[in-house]
């Protein structure tokens, strides 16, 4: 009853930006104009940003670090510029992201940032009723078909980025064997592995890849370093000398295996290198940045443009939203030489990188 | 009246040494107790309300599972394991519409307590036929749940997303919340099942033959034994039973705004364990397993409220833990100083018999 409430919303509110917009089929004629065309969400007074974080939140050296960091950027920009944060936890409901989200928007604040696409339902019920609010959701999708006007989602091509370090590191590799450690079986960690894949073939034909998931759907596998350890000892164990985490906070498993082994690592979404403990960071000669500060800084800056994105917004290499990072000098001149070549190739679109295993 | 004051007086008091200990907490770490204190026992928002009233249909039904298996003198931690099983089971039968209409709810309710049921029996019996100590057994059986339950999800399940779902409920099958808050969303239909949930158990242990066999081979194996009951059968049976209540935790969700199951969006993991809390909050005692399921579910609805302010939320899991800690102390406390009142006025009563028969 209550969804079939928040549908009937939904519908007209869209409905009503549908006739408000009217003439969406004179633009170019192709398949976007079946999709009702949405006016700029309105927002009432300067903007005020609240970030709802993913489990987590603040200090995880990755993910939800690398939104605050967009924010804290902005707030440089704009000192006067309101802010607030949540944090979610492990085991909440969806009442209660939902009850985040809604609080946040009572408050006054009117752009909101949900990090992690468990924010996808939640936004997706809410936004209905603030019309006025810009909503975004890193990593984010609509699950319904109903367009949402004030909802952005922010995405990344993070197997372009994969394809980049698994590249290097088959041309780093000695052993011609490689390693993939993801937190949990998704499509959205297969992209990180396909791409990883893709880019080790590429680089040099024949370079094996070992794949392996802490969890099959418990979101736990993000935040298991244990697990994270036992997955990376069982592929260098078997004669990988690289492995590659998308893994959240159970990476550190992995870096800590690479030190015992005293065999490499790459890290995930942002410069890892900078973060881990002094003996890792020996081991850890790439990482994978998925660049969430930048995502989050332009969308909060889009809202103070009075144009707030909406839709979906992918940051791919083009857009400097993916990429890797050289801290450490680990990669040798003739790798990075060789990766960029493949960056240029996949941004003009000669190499396209496929998104599943 | 006495009785009374001496079951209520403690739990009181735990609270209250748990809002002190989580203010000793946040004091130290910088922050301010008043606005903690300001914040927690503040009235909620109507929204806010009704998520209680939500939750704690969930937590109680977790924490009756749990309580009958203590009063058997079984310690149930696989009530997580068993929870999932259910909810796995029902929302596939749910979803899939083989039955339709109204009669569904009530079909699948059947599915997730034979789930549950079935799945709680493989620590009973593993118990009764090979000695293996229920806890590590359940413990075990609730990581195997977990992983079943997402292999299933992801190979019989459509995609949403990132992730996997089972098929939705059908809309017919949707039954209509209780509006008790005007304005507020409405509190979901099968709130009922965690108030027949709570009648029955009640009933079943305090006014059957079943239950007293239960009560007593819980305080007592070997007495139970003595007079005649079976002990393993009580095991397998009350374990299937907990098992059963275990499966329906997640219903009063699914019916009333879930309509699917997929971790992590579309399910609240950690409810089985919350229910083992709240059971030893409310003395295995309905009233007091209804209250303290309130209360947890009142101190988790703050929790977002806390987090405006620029107070951790995992400060509620601070004071969860000390009510729980407080109240097994406090009750223990209260039993001593109850006992020692009997001993003196049955004393008392002694001395004041006439003694001249006695001598001479």
């Amino acid at each position: 009853m209550r969804r079939l409430a928040t549908m009937t919303v939904a519908i007209a509110t869209c409905g009503f930006v549908l006739t408000a917009c009217g003439t969406a089929a004179d633009d170019n004629g192709d398949e976007k104009a079946a999709a009702p065309k949405c006016e700029t969400t309105k927002i009432e007074g300067d903007p005020q940003v609240a970030i709802a974080y993913d489990v987590g939140g603040r200090g995880d050296q990755s993910f939800n670090d690398s939104a605050y960091a967009g924010l804290e950027k902005a707030k440089g920009e704009t000192p006067t510029l309101k802010t607030a944060e949540g944090e979610a936890s492990q085991d909440e409901d969806e009442a209660t992201r939902e009850e985040r989200l809604r609080g946040f928007a009572d408050d006054g604040f009117n752009t909101i940032v949900g990090v992690g696409f468990a924010y996808s339902e939640s936004v997706n019920k809410v936004a209905p009723d603030y019309p006025n609010v810009a909503f975004a959701v890193v990593d984010g999708f609509d699950p319904d078909k109903d367009q949402n006007c004030n909802v952005a989602y922010l995405t990344f091509a993070e197997n372009e980025g994969s394809f980049l370090v698994g590249a290097a590191a088959a041309l780093q590799s000695k052993t011609g064997k490689l390693g993939f450690v993801g937190g949990v079986n998704n499509a959205l960690i297969q992209k990180f592995e396909a791409g990883f894949k893709a880019g080790a073939e590429a680089a040099k034909p024949g370079t094996e890849v070992t794949s392996t998931y802490i969890e099959q759907s418990d979101p736990k596998g993000f935040g298991d370093p244990a697990g994270g350890k036992s997955a990376a000892e069982g592929l260098y164990s078997d004669g990988a000398d690289i492995v590659f985490h998308a893994a959240g906070g159970s990476g550190s498993g992995v870096f800590d295996a690479a030190v015992e082994a005293d065999k490499e690592a790459i890290g995930v979404d942002s410069d890892q290198y900078k973060t881990a403990s002094a003996k890792q960071r020996e081991h850890i000669i790439t990482s994978m940045l998925k660049r969430v500060d930048i995502a989050t800084y332009d969308f909060i800056k889009s809202v103070e443009g009075g144009t707030p994105l909406a839709s979906y917004n992918a940051f791919a290499l083009k857009d400097d939203g993916v990429g890797f990072s050289t801290s450490g000098n680990f990669l040798s001149k003739d790798t990075i030489t060789k990766v960029n070549a493949f960056r240029d190739q996949i941004i003009a679109g000669d190499v396209k990188v496929p998104e599943k295993p | 009246m006495k009785r009374l004051f001496y079951a209520v007086l403690p739990p009181v008091v735990a609270v209250l040494v748990a809002l002190v200990a989580t203010s000793a907490v946040i004091v130290v770490s910088g922050g301010s107790a008043t606005s903690f204190i300001s914040t927690i026992l503040s009235v909620p928002d109507d929204r806010v309300l009704v998520n209680i009233i939500n939750q704690s249909s969930m937590i109680s039904i977790s924490a009756f599972a749990a309580a009958i298996g203590f009063r058997m003198g079984l310690f149930n931690i696989g009530v997580e394991g068993q929870y999932i099983a259910g909810t796995t089971a029902a929302a596939f039968f749910g979803g899939s519409g083989i039955v339709s209409g109204p009669l569904n709810i009530l079909a699948t309710l059947v599915v997730a307590m034979l789930a549950g049921a079935l799945y709680a029996s493989i620590a009973g019996i593993l118990k009764v036929t090979r000695g293996v100590s229920e806890v590590i057994s359940a413990i075990m059986l609730n990581y195997i749940a977990l992983t079943m339950a997402g292999y299933l999800v992801q190979r019989y399940g459509e995609k949403s997303g990132y992730t996997y779902i089972t098929p939705r409920l059908p809309e017919s099958s949707q039954p209509l919340g209780f509006s008790v808050v005007s304005g507020a969303p409405d509190v979901w239909a099968l709130f009922v099942v965690a108030v027949a949930v709570g009648v029955g158990y009640w009933f079943l242990l305090s006014r059957t033959r079943f239950g007293f066999d239960l009560r007593t081979t819980g305080e007592s194996p070997t007495a139970a034994l003595a007079s005649g009951i079976g002990v393993g059968r009580m095991v397998i049976i009350s374990m299937a039973l907990s098992g059963a209540v275990a499966g329906l935790v997640w219903m009063p969700a699914y019916f009333g705004s879930v309509h699917t199951f997929g971790t992590p969006e579309n399910f609240q993991a950690g409810l089985g364990f919350t229910g083992l809390a709240v059971a030893l909050l409310g003395r295995n005692r309905a009233i007091g397993i209804a209250v303290g399921s309130l209360l947890f579910a009142f101190l988790a609805g703050q929790s977002n409220e806390l987090q405006r302010d620029g107070i951790a939320k995992q400060v509620v899991d601070i004071t969860q833990g000390v009510v729980v800690l407080a109240v097994v102390v406090a009750y223990e406390v209260v039993r001593r100083r109850q006992a020692r009142a009997e001993q003196e006025a049955v004393a008392a009563r002694l001395d004041d018999r006439p003694t001249e028969g006695v001598v001479s």
